[in-house]
């Protein structure tokens, strides 16, 4: 295995050739913020809150999907990069309609611990409260799009790992969804194998289980997805 | 085919072309189109049969000549292909052109009027390597585009230049990408010649978004062997064998053009296997695009192309390294693959002649706005704003005052009076907030409201984002109601400071050109013109009495 080195946040660190600079941080205990990636997953880079700044580069990178190379220099945490993060995450609790107190994913949700970690206590932005449906088709499921920040997580889980490819993302610009088949309701989906992957692995309380009461929804295994991923490539069964 | 036939074939038919008395070209290009060209070319066509002419004199439609403004032209043109006389006629409509019919191609006297002077500036300052045939062939006519010296380039590149040779002489034209950022092509070039892969492709981005731009449109609907030939010499450059032409749907003249013209050229060995008998084969494939500016980007292109989602990707990985199906692809845009064929032809050094220190050769812009000739020009890079708008555009009409240039289009900026001097080219325009873009070029004169303007533009991207990447996705909601609140008269100071720390969000963070580029109409227009947003804002006014502004204060007043 070849080793490159780098300096983060003006430390020397040293990663394994290919890593990217996501799990370069992650391995020097250096907290990124990220919503978009989960490990597991194929990375999209699309949240763009794990940006950073790369030494002699006009360009910001987005962590998850830069591969380490020798010599690099990254800042993580100045002060322009916390300024984008903080106006991403109130762009997002602008976009739909995120009422915390009546929301199953109250306490657990990843949206609400950006928000509390970047220090945000209101948001500078115009609501844009739009009305989206919320599909209770599927017996064990929801759907709520009130809540949905497109991370495409469920997408991916569901195409990647269960095999389905029930989720995908319909339409352009803020009219996003994500669909189930040809945006079918979720519950006469013939791909859906009820599998709940994709409810365990929304940051949000976009997706989640039938006969959740406000703040009801107990936290999401996030670690499942490493967990099955062992089983599968090395047959270790633990948790 | 080979060489000797290649010539032959051109020869004779120049030939034939020279013993006819007149070759009447017709444009049948958009603009002239909803001008009813078809009318015109169909009484031609039927003027000429009635008098029995029809061995003596050709009739036929061709591609956008430039003039849209004054459309219908037609041209006639007489005598052997070199030395020919010409006749531009503006303005036909079916009436007049009874009269070029019976009085200029049967009696052989032509008309005084409906002429339009060739040493007029707009023709006279142009200088068109792009459009060299355009206009002047019959598009759907093999023959016609042989016999203005189509696919030659390539035959000799196939047949005396190995791809090294070829991708030299495109490095010393100095050509830089038309698509819009002006990457210098030959560099792009030898990335994806020198990367490894078992197959490798080529593509034409033809997908041309950009609202008011039409250049390539007019390129591919109006010579489209130019573009297969540029593809094809691209792919030998590359070691590509196989290509594909990207074209939005909403351009059906140039998907059928483009469909005829690679059947003719596979016909004739031109594209397919052992094309001109040499090992090298290439095929072309159209596919069409479904009316989403952000496939224009590369990424999403490929997507597009493989049946997925048009959305962009991070890079690297670039095309070049991993692109179309996960192998190394080329990626142009149809201008700059037009190009190609005259370099090949006339070596790099010829090119590079023409131009400035950084950006060589012309450039092709569809001129629109405020403007005396709004239509399609090629210029050489260099010329400046003024020459453009002033002498071969012909001026503003009704005697009102220039206020701005809009280039570049949505990623584009707003270029003030100060700076009309500037000569266009990627740096200079760089340099004062706006870009070359895909040559879109909008005139806008005093009636023009420039926060109106940057509202325009910011609606367009907050309607065309793809939606993968907050920034863009939300942001742009976020600056298009600013802009909408500053139009409408309820703006306020601090909203200047939030649609700058928007725009520095957007540029600095989103994924893709798209997002990144977004703010850039509203940051020329603050950085030129923030006396207009302030007009707004205090005096609740709009100057140029566009937006609701002003009609607000009114009501007030009274
Ligand atoms: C949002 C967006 C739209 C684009 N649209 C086009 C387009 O319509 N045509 C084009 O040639 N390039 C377009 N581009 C640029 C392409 O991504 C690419 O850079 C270009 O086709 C490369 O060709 P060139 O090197 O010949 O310029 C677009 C880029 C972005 C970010
Ligand atoms: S999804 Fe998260 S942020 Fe949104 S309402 Fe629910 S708890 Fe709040
Ligand atoms: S429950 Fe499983 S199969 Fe069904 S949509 Fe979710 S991840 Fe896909
Ligand atoms: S439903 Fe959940 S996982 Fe899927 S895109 Fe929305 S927030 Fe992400
Ligand atoms: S910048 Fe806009 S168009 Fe580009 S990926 Fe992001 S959302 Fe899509
Ligand atoms: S975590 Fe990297 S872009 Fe979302
Ligand atoms: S369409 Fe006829 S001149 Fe442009």
């Amino acid at each position: 295995m070849s080793v490159v080195t780098l300096t983060l946040d003006g430390r020397p660190v040293s990663a394994r050739e290919g890593a990217t600079l996501l799990e370069v941080c992650q391995e020097s205990g250096v907290a990124l913020p990220t919503l978009c990636h989960l490990d597991g997953l194929s990375d999209v880079g699309a949240c763009r809150l794990c940006l950073v700044e790369v030494a002699g580069q006009r360009k910001l990178a987005a962590a998850c999907v830069t591969q380490a190379q020798e010599g690099m220099e990254i800042t993580t945490g100045s002060e322009r990069l916390v300024r984008y993060r903080r106006q991403i995450v109130e762009l997002l609790f602008a976009e739909r309609n995120h009422v915390c107190a009546v929301c199953v994913a109250n306490g657990h949700c990843d949206l609400q611990r950006l928000a509390a970690s970047l220090g945000i206590d209101h948001v500078r932005y115009a609501y844009q409260h739009p009305a989206l449906r919320l599909d209770a088709s599927h017996p064990r499921f929801v759907a709520d799009h009130d809540r949905c920040v497109l991370c495409t997580r469920c997408v991916r889980v569901c195409d990647e790992i269960e095999g389905a490819h029930t989720w995908d993302v319909a339409g352009r610009a803020a009219g996003c969804q994500v669909v189930t088949d040809l945006a079918a309701p979720w519950g006469e989906s013939a791909s859906c194998t009820g599998c709940g992957k994709c409810v365990q692995v929304c940051p949000t309380g976009a997706l989640f289980e039938k006969e959740q009461a406000a703040g009801g929804m107990l936290s999401k295994h996030r670690d499942f997805l490493t967990y099955l991923k062992n089983a599968r490539e090395k047959k270790e069964w633990l948790r | 085919m080979n060489r000797e036939e290649l010539e032959a074939l051109a020869a004779r038919r120049r030939a034939a072309d020279g013993e006819r008395w007149h070759r009447v070209s017709v444009c049948c290009g958009s603009g002239c189109h909803s001008m009813g060209a078809e009318q015109v070319l169909a009484t031609l066509k039927g003027e000429v049969g009635a008098a029995g002419l029809t061995r003596e004199v050709q009739v036929h439609a061709s591609g956008c000549r430039g003039l849209c403004a004054a459309g219908t032209l037609v041209e006639v043109e007489s005598g052997p292909a070199d030395g020919a006389e010409r006749h531009l006629y503006v303005g036909v409509d079916p009436e007049v052109a009874v009269r070029i019919a019976r009085e200029h191609l049967v009696d052989g006297r032509p008309l005084s009027e409906h002429h339009a002077d060739p040493s007029d500036p707009f023709f006279a300052r142009q200088q068109r390597i792009v459009l060299e045939s355009a206009g002047r062939i019959d598009p759907e006519d093999l023959e016609s585009c042989l016999a203005a010296g189509a696919y030659a380039a390539l035959e000799k590149a196939v047949s005396e230049m190995t791809p090294a040779e070829v991708l030299a002489e495109v490095t010393a034209s100095g050509l830089r990408g038309r698509g819009g950022a002006g990457y210098p092509t030959g560099l792009k070039w030898s990335t994806v010649a020198k990367a490894a892969g078992d197959r490798k492709y080529v593509i034409c981005n033809g997908d041309e978004g950009d609202p008011g731009a039409f250049m390539d449109r007019s390129v591919l609907d109006g010579d489209p062997h130019r573009v297969l030939e540029g593809m094809a010499l691209a792919g030998y450059a590359v070691g590509a064998e196989q290509g594909y032409v990207y074209v939005r749907a909403e351009y059906p003249l140039a998907v059928k053009r483009l469909k005829i013209a690679i059947k003719q050229a596979e016909r004739l060995q031109l594209l397919g296997n052992r094309i001109f008998d040499s090992g090298f084969n290439f095929r072309v494939d159209i596919r069409i695009g479904a009316g989403a500016f952000v496939c224009g980007e590369e990424t999403a292109l490929m997507a597009s192309v493989e049946g997925k989602r048009g959305s962009p990707r991070p890079r690297p990985p670039w095309p070049a390294q991993r692109g179309l199906f996960g192998q190394p692809t080329l990626i142009n845009n149809v201008e700059t693959l037009a190009n190609v064929p005259a370099i090949v032809r006339r070596g790099g050094a010829w090119f590079a002649g023409i131009g400035t220190a950084k950006s060589k050769g012309t450039k092709v812009f569809a001129l629109a706005g405020k403007v005396r000739h709004t239509g399609l020009i090629e210029v050489p890079m260099g010329t400046t704003l003024r020459e453009i708008i002033f002498e071969v555009g012909g001026g503003i009409p009704g005697g009102r005052a220039f206020k701005a240039a809009q280039t570049g289009g949505p990623s584009g900026g707003c270029i003030p009076a100060s700076h009309l001097d500037l000569p266009v080219d990627y740096e200079s325009l760089a340099a004062v907030g706006s870009i070359m873009g895909s040559g879109g070029l909008i005139v806008m004169d005093e009636t023009s409201c420039m926060v109106d303007v940057a509202r325009y533009f910011m609606g367009f991207c907050r309607e065309e984002s793809c939606g993968k990447c907050i920034p863009c996705r939300a942001g742009t909601v976020q600056m298009h109601e600013l802009l909408g609140k500053i139009a409408a008269g309820r703006g306020e100071l601090d909203d200047l400071g939030r649609l700058e720390e928007l725009a520095d969000l957007l540029g600095a963070a989103s994924l893709c050109g798209l997002g990144q580029t977004a703010p850039n109409p509203v940051l020329s227009t603050l950085r030129h013109f923030k006396d207009e947003y302030l007009a707004h804002i205090e005096e609740r006014r709009c100057p140029a009495g566009v937006c609701g502004a002003g009609a607000r204060a009114e009501e007030v007043r009274a």
